[in-house]
C-alpha cells in the first residue's frame, strides 16, 4: 500500500472535448494507438503483409452482364511460366453461399456461385482464379483463360425485372424479398384527409470508394487456413470452411485495421478467391483488386424507387402513410433482404403516422449486386419520407420545422410496426440546433443567382434486426503489472472502434489507457464480437466491454477493500490505482500491480471472459407487426445552398449537422463520424452515380466516379445532443451510419426552399436542377 | 524485359534495387523496400494515397516509374519523424485534431499539405482545400485535416517569422 496524490484523469493526450462530469476517461478525446500508428505511416494494412514464396492472386470476370458458359479453357494460362494455379468453377469443393441475410424470414433461398459454373448473371461475376509469381504474370495468365458464352437476354431495371415474362436473373423469380408493415387503415384514412401529397423519389447506384481497395493475403498454418484480410466480418470463416468442405476450426481469419469499409467490406471480397488459391496451392498468397474491377465487381448501394403518399389533418397532424420501396438487388441476394427490412421499417421516418402501409421489395437483375452500405436501406428512405413532409408544409403554408415539431415521435408512442419507441426522442433539440449553426439566412451573391435553406430530419436504427439476438463476448485480463488486455472480436474500420473499448475498460477499472492494449479482429484468438456493421459494436461490444470490466472489477473489489481496510462496495477505480472511495484524494491506495499480486495470491483470477447479449424479439412478416431494431438514433441537419440559374450548379454554402448520440464516449471521433458521414452524403446527393447501362458500369476509372475532394462543399459544423439515453454503453447511441442519411434530404429541401421545385432523382446534378428550372419557368 | 540495376535515395538511406523499366515508383517502394507508407488506391493518379515527396516535390508514385527517380531524392511519411520515431510537428497538428480516422489517405495528405506549407507560408483555408484536392479522404469529410493543416501552417509561421511570404 503507497500513498501519493489524488486520482487524476488518465494518461493519454487531451485532444478536445470537456470530460462529461461523473466520468474520467469516457467523454474525453485521447488520441489512441490507432491513431499514433496511422499519423505515423506505421499502420500495416491488408496488403502490407508479404511472406516468402508469396503468391499473387487474380480474379478472372465475367464480360457480359447476362450469358451462359459454353466452354473454358485455361491451357495457356495454366502453361504461362510463373503460373501456379487456374481454378475454375470444377476446382470449388462447395460453390454454394447462401446467405439468407434475413434469417430465413422471408427471402427466396438463392444461392451464389463462387465462381460461376454455367451461367453469368452479371458483368464482373468471378469465373476463374489465377496464382502466379508476380502480379504482373496473374494478370497476364487471368487474360489468357479463355471463356466462351452464348448471351443470354438480361434485365436491368426493377420494374422490367418484375414485369411479366421478364427474362429471370433466377428460375425461382425475380422478386427475392417483399416484406409489408402495417398498422390501422392507411387508404381509408387518405380518403378522409384534409390533405394529400404524393410523390416518387429515386437513388442511384453508389460506390463505398473507400481508399483501400479491398486486399489481403493467406496462408497455411498447422493445418488451418488463416486470411488476413480487409474485412468488417471475421464471421466469414464458418462460410469459408463451407466453401472449401473443411471444419471451421481449420479456418481463420484476421481482419487488419481497414482502410475505410463503410458496408462495403461486410460482405465477403477477397476471401474465397484467396481461400481457393492457398488451399490448392498450399502457399501464401495476396490478392488485391485495382480500383477499376473494384468499380466494376464490388457491391453497391441499392437504387430505390420510392413511393409516397402522405394524408394530415388541415393542421398538419401526419393520419396516414402509403409507401411502396423497390431496391435493386442485383444478380445476387447478398444482404439485399435486411437492406430493404431497414427501409420499410424506417420508412415513415421520426414522425408518428397512425395508419401506414409500407411495402418493400428486393428485386433481381443483371445489374452488379447492391448490398451494405453506410446506412443500408434506412438511409435512402430519408429523401422519401423528408419530401413529403416539405411537400407537405408547403401546401399547407405552414413553417417545415413547425409542421415537423407537431409530428415528431416521442418515447412510449407506438412506431407502424406496433412497437413502443423505447427511448427518449431529441428530434426537436437537433433540428433547432442544426438550424441555429447556420446563422443568418444567405443571400444571393449576384443576379442569377438564388438562394435557399434546407433541412433534413431521421430516425436511423443503431444494433442488427432484432430477431437476430445479437451478442458479443470481450475478455478482459488485469496483468501482474498491472497493464491490461482487451481481447474482443471487433474489427475496426477507421471509426475508434477498438480505442473506444479501451476507454471504457479504462473508465471502469481505472488502468491508464496507455497501460492498455487491445486486440481484435482474429476469429480464432478474440472471443466473438459479431462483425463491424449495422452501428453495432459501440452499442454491442460496448456493452460487452463494459459487463466485462464490470464484473471483474466486482471480483477484485473485495480483495482491494481487504488491502485498505473498507468495506467491500468503498472502493474506487481509478488512475492505475483503487481507492477508498470518496477520499478525493491523499490517504492510502494499492496500485493496480499490487492488486493483482494479492488477487494471484488469493487465487482469484484477474481475466474474465464474458458475454453480453442484446434483447430478444420477433417480427411477423405476414402481419406486418413486431420488433425490429433495439433503438434508434435521431438527427438532423441543415443547409444553405445557392444556385446559378443559368447551369444549374448548386453550391452549398454552408452545412450542419446536430445528432443525439446519447453520450459521446470520445467527442472527437463521434464529430468524425458525423463531418464524414455528411460528406459521404453530400457527394450521393450532388456528384456520385456508378452510371450502369444495360449492366455495363460505364465509370470504370476512379477519375470519373466524383467521390467529394477538400474543395467541393464547406465545412460540416457540428453540434452533439448528449442526451444521456441511449441502450449503449453508459447511455450511448451509435452514429456510424445515421449522419449519412439525412444530407439528400437537406439540399433537396434547400433546393426547393431556393426554386421552388422538389428534385425527386439523385444525384441532383447540374443538368437536372436546370431542368427543373425551365420547366418551372415554362 | 531486362531489369536493371537502380539506386533510390529514400528518406536519406540509399537502396540498390533491380527494376523492370515499367515498374512504378509506388510498387517498388511498397513492394520491394517495404514502405508501407506509400499505399496504391487507384493506379490513376487520382486518390494520392500513394504520394512522395519527389526532391521536395509531391507527386503520385501510381504515375511514376521507378527508373525516373535514381538519383533524386525520395521522401515518404516516415521520412518526416525525427529521431526516435517523434512526430514531425504536422503530424503532432493532424494527431491533435482528429484528422485521421481510417488512415489510409493520411501519408500523402500530410506530405501534400507540408509542400504546401513551404511553399506559401500562411495559405488561406482556400489555398489549402486547392491543394489537397489531389489527395481524396472518404473518411473525415476534411474539415479536420483542413484545420490540422491551418494549424500547424499558424505554428511555423509563428516559429519562423522571416522565412515566410506574407
Amino acid at each position: 500500500v503507497t500513498t501519493v496524490g489524488p486520482p487524476q484523469p488518465a494518461d493519454g493526450q487531451q485532444l478536445t472535448g470537456q470530460p462529461a462530469g461523473q466520468y474520467r476517461v469516457v467523454g474525453q478525446s485521447p488520441a489512441h494507438h490507432d491513431f499514433v500508428d496511422k499519423v505515423k505511416g506505421a499502420l500495416h494494412y491488408a496488403a502490407d503483409w508479404r511472406l516468402p514464396g508469396m503468391l499473387h492472386g487474380r480474379v478472372v470476370r465475367s464480360q457480359l452482364p447476362s450469358a451462359r458458359i459454353t466452354g473454358i479453357d485455361a491451357s495457356a494460362a495454366r502453361a504461362l511460366p510463373g503460373v501456379a494455379a487456374v481454378l475454375t468453377a470444377a476446382d470449388v469443393p462447395n460453390n454454394r453461399i447462401v446467405e439468407l441475410a434475413s434469417g430465413g424470414l422471408a427471402e427466396l433461398e438463392v444461392s451464389m456461385p463462387v465462381l460461376a459454373a454455367d451461367r453469368v448473371r452479371y458483368l464482373g461475376e468471378p469465373v476463374a482464379v489465377v496464382a502466379a509469381a508476380t502480379p504482373q504474370i496473374a494478370a497476364e495468365a487471368a487474360e489468357m483463360v479463355s471463356v466462351e458464352y452464348e448471351e443470354l437476354p438480361g434485365v436491368f431495371d426493377v420494374e422490367s425485372a418484375r414485369a411479366d415474362g421478364a427474362p429471370r436473373v433466377h428460375e425461382v423469380g425475380n422478386t427475392l424479398v417483399s416484406w409489408r408493415i402495417q398498422c390501422g387503415d392507411a387508404a381509408s384514412a387518405l380518403v378522409a384527409a384534409d390533405v394529400v401529397v404524393e410523390g416518387e423519389y429515386r437513388s442511384q447506384h453508389v460506390e463505398h470508394a473507400y481508399l483501400e481497395p479491398e486486399a489481403g493475403v493467406g496462408w497455411v498454418e498447422n493445418g488451418v487456413l488463416t486470411l488476413r484480410v480487409s474485412t468488417q466480418v471475421i464471421e466469414h470463416a464458418a462460410t469459408i470452411a463451407r466453401i472449401l468442405q473443411v471444419p471451421q476450426s481449420k479456418v481463420r481469419v484476421i481482419a487488419a485495421y481497414m482502410g475505410g469499409g463503410f458496408g462495403g467490406k461486410e460482405d465477403m471480397t477477397v476471401e474465397p478467391y484467396l481461400a481457393l488459391l492457398v488451399w490448392h496451392t498450399r502457399r501464401p498468397v495476396r490478392m488485391i483488386w485495382d480500383r477499376q474491377e473494384s468499380l466494376v465487381g464490388s457491391t453497391k448501394r441499392h437504387p430505390f424507387i420510392m413511393r409516397y403518399r402522405t394524408g394530415a389533418t388541415s393542421d398538419g397532424t401526419l393520419t396516414a402513410q402509403q409507401v411502396e420501396i423497390l431496391g435493386d438487388a442485383g444478380a445476387y441476394p447478398n444482404l439485399s433482404p435486411r437492406v430493404l427490412f431497414a427501409a420499410a421499417a424506417c420508412a415513415c421516418g421520426p414522425y408518428r403516422v397512425p395508419n401506414a402501409r409500407i411495402t418493400s421489395s428486393a428485386v433481381f437483375t443483371n445489374n452488379v449486386p447492391a448490398s451494405a452500405f453506410r446506412g443500408f436501406g434506412a438511409m435512402q428512405i430519408v429523401l422519401g419520407y423528408e419530401s413529403q413532409m416539405d411537400e407537405l408544409a408547403a401546401r399547407l403554408g405552414m413553417s417545415r420545422t413547425a409542421l415537423r415539431e407537431r409530428n415528431f415521435l416521442a418515447k412510449g408512442d407506438l412506431l407502424p410496426t406496433g412497437e413502443p419507441v423505447a427511448t427518449c426522442v431529441e428530434a426537436a433539440r437537433t433540428m433547432h440546433r442544426a438550424v441555429a449553426l447556420l446563422g443568418e439566412p444567405p443571400t444571393p451573391s449576384g443576379p442569377g443567382r438564388l438562394v435557399g435553406r434546407g433541412i433534413g430530419c431521421n430516425r436511423h436504427p443503431y444494433g442488427r434486426a432484432i430477431w437476430f439476438r445479437d451478442k458479443a463476448a470481450a475478455w478482459l485480463s488485469l496483468q501482474a503489472d498491472g497493464t491490461l488486455l482487451i481481447r474482443s472480436g471487433v474489427t475496426d474500420l477507421g471509426a475508434g472502434q477498438a480505442a473506444s473499448l479501451c476507454q471504457i475498460a479504462a473508465e471502469v477499472l481505472g488502468a491508464p489507457l496507455d497501460d492498455i492494449s487491445i486486440y481484435i479482429g482474429d476469429s480464432a484468438l478474440n472471443p466473438p464480437a459479431g462483425g463491424t456493421f449495422a452501428t453495432r459494436q459501440l452499442y454491442m461490444s460496448g456493452n460487452a466491454v463494459l459487463q466485462t470490466a464490470r464484473e471483474l472489477r466486482d471480483r477484485m473489489a473485495p480483495v482491494a477493500a481487504d488491502l485498505l481496510g473498507v468495506p467491500v462496495d468503498g472502493v474506487e477505480f481509478a488512475a492505475g490505482r483503487v481507492w477508498p472511495a470518496g477520499t478525493g484524494g491523499g490517504g492510502v491506495s494499492v496500485t493496480l500491480a499490487e492488486l493483482a499480486a494479492a488477487c494471484e495470491q488469493r487465487a482469484i483470477s484477474t481475466a474474465h471472459l464474458s458475454t453480453w447479449r442484446g434483447e430478444a424479439g420477433s417480427f411477423d412478416p405476414r402481419t406486418g407487426q413486431g420488433d425490429t431494431f433495439p433503438d434508434y438514433t435521431y438527427g438532423t441537419h441543415a443547409a444553405d445552398v445557392e444556385i446559378d440559374t443559368e447551369t444549374g450548379q448548386v453550391r452549398v454554402l454552408r452545412y450542419a449537422a446536430c445528432h443525439d448520440v446519447g453520450r459521446a464516449i470520445n467527442p472527437i471521433r463521434v464529430e468524425g463520424q458525423i463531418q464524414g458521414g455528411a460528406m459521404q452524403g453530400l457527394g450521393y446527393a450532388l456528384t456520385e452515380d456508378v452510371d450502369i447501362a444495360d449492366g455495363y458500369v460505364q465509370a470504370a476509372l476512379f477519375a470519373n466516379y466524383l467521390i467529394p475532394n477538400a474543395q467541393d462543399f464547406p465545412d460540416v459544423l457540428v453540434d452533439i445532443v448528449e442526451s444521456g439515453e441511449g441502450k449503449g454503453p453508459l447511455g450511448a447511441r451509435g452514429i456510424g451510419e445515421p449522419p449519412t442519411g439525412n444530407v439528400a434530404a437537406t439540399i433537396a429541401s434547400a433546393i426547393q426552399d431556393a426554386i421552388g421545385v422538389r428534385p425527386a432523382q439523385l444525384p441532383m446534378t447540374p443538368e437536372r436542377v436546370l431542368a427543373l428550372i425551365d420547366a418551372r419557368a415554362s | 524485359m531486362t531489369r536493371r540495376r537502380l539506386v533510390l535515395s529514400v528518406n536519406g538511406a540509399d537502396h540498390e534495387v533491380w527494376v523492370l523499366p515499367s515498374d512504378t515508383l509506388l510498387d517498388v517502394l511498397h513492394d520491394e523496400l517495404g514502405q508501407a507508407d506509400v499505399r496504391y488506391g487507384c493506379g490513376e493518379g487520382v486518390c494520392g494515397t500513394c504520394t512522395v515527396l519527389l526532391d521536395g516535390e509531391p507527386v503520385n508514385g501510381c504515375l511514376a516509374l521507378a527508373v525516373q527517380a535514381a538519383g533524386r531524392q525520395i521522401t515518404t511519411l516516415r521520412g518526416l519523424m525525427g529521431p526516435g520515431d517523434t512526430l514531425h510537428p504536422l503530424q503532432e497538428c493532424f494527431l491533435r485534431r482528429g484528422a485521421t480516422q481510417c488512415g489510409f489517405c493520411t501519408p500523402g495528405m500530410v506530405l501534400t499539405a507540408l509542400d504546401l506549407v513551404r511553399r506559401r507560408g500562411r495559405p488561406s483555408r482556400e489555398e489549402i482545400r486547392y491543394a489537397l484536392v489531389g489527395n481524396l479522404c472518404r473518411c473525415t469529410g476534411y474539415t479536420k485535416i483542413l484545420d490540422a493543416v491551418a494549424e500547424y501552417a499558424g505554428q511555423a509561421a509563428a516559429d519562423a517569422p522571416g522565412e515566410v511570404p506574407p
